[in-house]
């Protein structure tokens, strides 16, 4: 009883992280879908939402809830005045140099942050920081929880969107069909802003739901983008849904392959699961058909 | 309605076009004909703004448009069905009509809606299809009930009877009648000449990146000169 008491709380915390790790995939994924670009900037950009957040905390008192709601704006007009005002003018229209700058543009944001807050790793301290709640035989982290309902949130409303707004279906069609879009009147140029906006506000969301339990320095968001990769690709490069299960199943994944083989070993189970997917689905799992 | 005047549009150091006039008046049916790769396309895609017009101008109902994007032009009533009918494949039939009101025309949207399920009943049936699912032929049917969503003042129909068995293209043709003879100025690029020649009331032959024939349907469909000018390449 005991034994399945624990791996119950395994399963659980996994799925917990896993739903901040699908929202970091969504943003990374949106981009990918639409703009058919990967955006290195991705992890960078988490760290700098992160370090705002932190600032926002500290400088101004503002608890992680309340500036999501400040940030999240603000790193949307940062994503696409970012896409619109610097990836393409300076990739003058080659994939390849896309790749380039926005790599250049991590790379930038990395360092100012190493000059303004060193390399020490830094925290918020917040009064729920450590507050559990008890559902059934569980005792799971407040604020894990608060993260794992507002990212499914975040990822309903963005399917709203993309699924029933005007904005959204433009989006779609630029995604399949530039010209076609172009030949309805849709501004192809501001849809990629709106899209490489909407999935740097995600970063910010993200940033905020991990604060309260999270620490920052200026290399944190890397690792996260790398397991954001792992999931964009096995749900299935450009997929909303499956950015959405990819990063709860690699949540899980890592939990109870930790829970089984050590702290250490977590994300071997990770890379295990993926290469066993894409040997059987090469296009991820909610990825369409090559 | 539209004047062309001295084209020049290309993709690079080599124009396609060199030099292109002609124009097309309100109402009216013109075709627009010429070998493969001559620049048909490249006319029409200069015309909506997805290529720049290097050199000449292009007024349409008297403005300037040459140097707007395509969704100044979408606004302004010119619409252009492209080759190769880039509906979206991945969103319903319904859908990509309502998109093809996007930029103009948006407030008529459920009535134009209601119109073109009307004109293509068998879009309606497919209304809740993907678009990439659609046959060949309901897919161009789809192409042009989109850009009728705009109510266009000109619609260009780029090649639309490409890869439609025989059957499709006489019904095809029946429509572009149909739609013309409502008011609609159509500019008809087609490879189909006898077909086409039957349906405008003038023809353009493109040659050599110029006008190399014009005048009266009838008269160009027994001109001699034309196979020669249209085959010669
Ligand atoms: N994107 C492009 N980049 C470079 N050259 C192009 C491009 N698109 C077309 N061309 C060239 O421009 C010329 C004219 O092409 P265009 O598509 O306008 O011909 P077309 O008259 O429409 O032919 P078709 O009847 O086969 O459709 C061709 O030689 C073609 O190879
Ligand atoms: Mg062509």
């Amino acid at each position: 009883m005991l034994k399945f008491d624990i791996f119950l709380s395994a399963l659980a915390n996994g799925l917990l992280t896993g739903a901040v790790y699908a929202l970091i995939a969504l943003g990374l994924t949106l981009i990918y879908g639409v703009l058919h670009i990967i955006n290195f900037a991705h992890g960078a950009t988490l760290t700098l939402a992160m370090f705002a957040v932190f600032v926002a905390h500290q400088a101004f008192g503002l608890d992680p809830y309340i500036a999501v709601f400040i940030l999240t704006p603000l790193f949307f007009v940062l994503g696409y005045a970012l896409q619109r005002f610097v990836i393409t003018p300076a990739s003058h229209g080659d994939d390849g140099n896309i790749l380039l700058v926005t790599l250049g543009i991590s790379i930038i944001i990395e360092n100012a942050l190493l000059a303004v807050f060193r390399s020490d790793t830094r925290s918020i301290d917040v009064p729920y920081g450590f507050s559990v709640m008890e559902i059934g035989p569980l005792f799971l982290s407040t604020p894990k929880v608060i993260a794992f309902v507002a990212t499914l949130g975040v990822a309903g409303l963005l399917w709203l969107l993309l699924a029933r707004s005007d904005t959204g279906k433009a989006i779609r069609a630029v995604a399949k069909e530039k010209t076609g879009a172009s030949l309805c009147g849709i501004d192809v140029a501001h849809v990629y802003a709106v899209t490489f906006g909407i999935g740097t506000a995600c970063l910010a969301i993200a940033a905020c739901l991990l604060m309260p339990t999270f620490l920052v320095n200026p290399r944190v968001g890397n690792a996260f983008v790398l397991v954001a990769f792992t999931i964009v690709v096995l749900g299935g490069m450009g997929s909303i849904g499956g950015a959405l299960a990819g990063g709860l199943i690699i949540g899980v994944v890592e939990s109870l392959s930790g829970l089984y083989f050590g702290e250490s070993l977590g994300q071997i189970g990770i890379f295990l699961i993926f290469l066993v997917v894409l040997l059987f689905r090469p296009t991820g799992l909610f990825g369409a058909k090559a | 309605m539209l004047e062309v005047q001295d084209l020049v549009a290309g993709y690079g150091a080599m124009p396609v076009l060199r030099g292109v006039s002609l124009n097309v008046g309100a109402g009216e049916v013109v075709a627009v004909l010429g070998a493969n790769g001559v620049g048909k396309t490249t006319l029409n895609r200069a015309l909506s703004g997805l290529i720049r017009a290097e050199r000449g101008s292009i007024r349409f109902e008297g403005e300037a448009i040459e140097r707007l994007d395509p969704a100044g032009i979408v606004a302004r009533g010119l619409i252009h069905v492209p080759e190769g009918r880039k509906i979206f494949p991945n969103m319903t039939v319904r859908e990509n009509l309502e998109l093809g009101a996007y930029r103009r025309a948006r407030a008529n949207r459920s009535r134009n809606l209601e119109q073109a399920f009307t004109t293509f009943p068998r879009l309606r049936e497919r209304e809740a299809q993907l678009a990439g699912t659609l046959s060949g032929g309901e897919q161009q049917m789809l192409a042009i009930g989109r850009g009728l969503m705009a109510e266009p003042k000109l619609l260009i129909l780029d090649e639309p009877s490409l890869g439609l068995s025989p059957l499709l293209v006489e019904e095809l043709f029946a429509l572009i009648a149909n739609i013309a003879a409502q008011g609609l100025a159509v500019m008809l690029v087609e490879q189909n000449v006898v077909q086409s020649l039957e349906l405008a009331a003038r023809a353009y032959v493109l040659a050599n990146g110029e006008v190399a024939l014009s005048g009266e349907a009838n008269v160009l469909a027994r001109d001699p000169e034309l196979e020669k000018t249209y085959l010669g390449m």
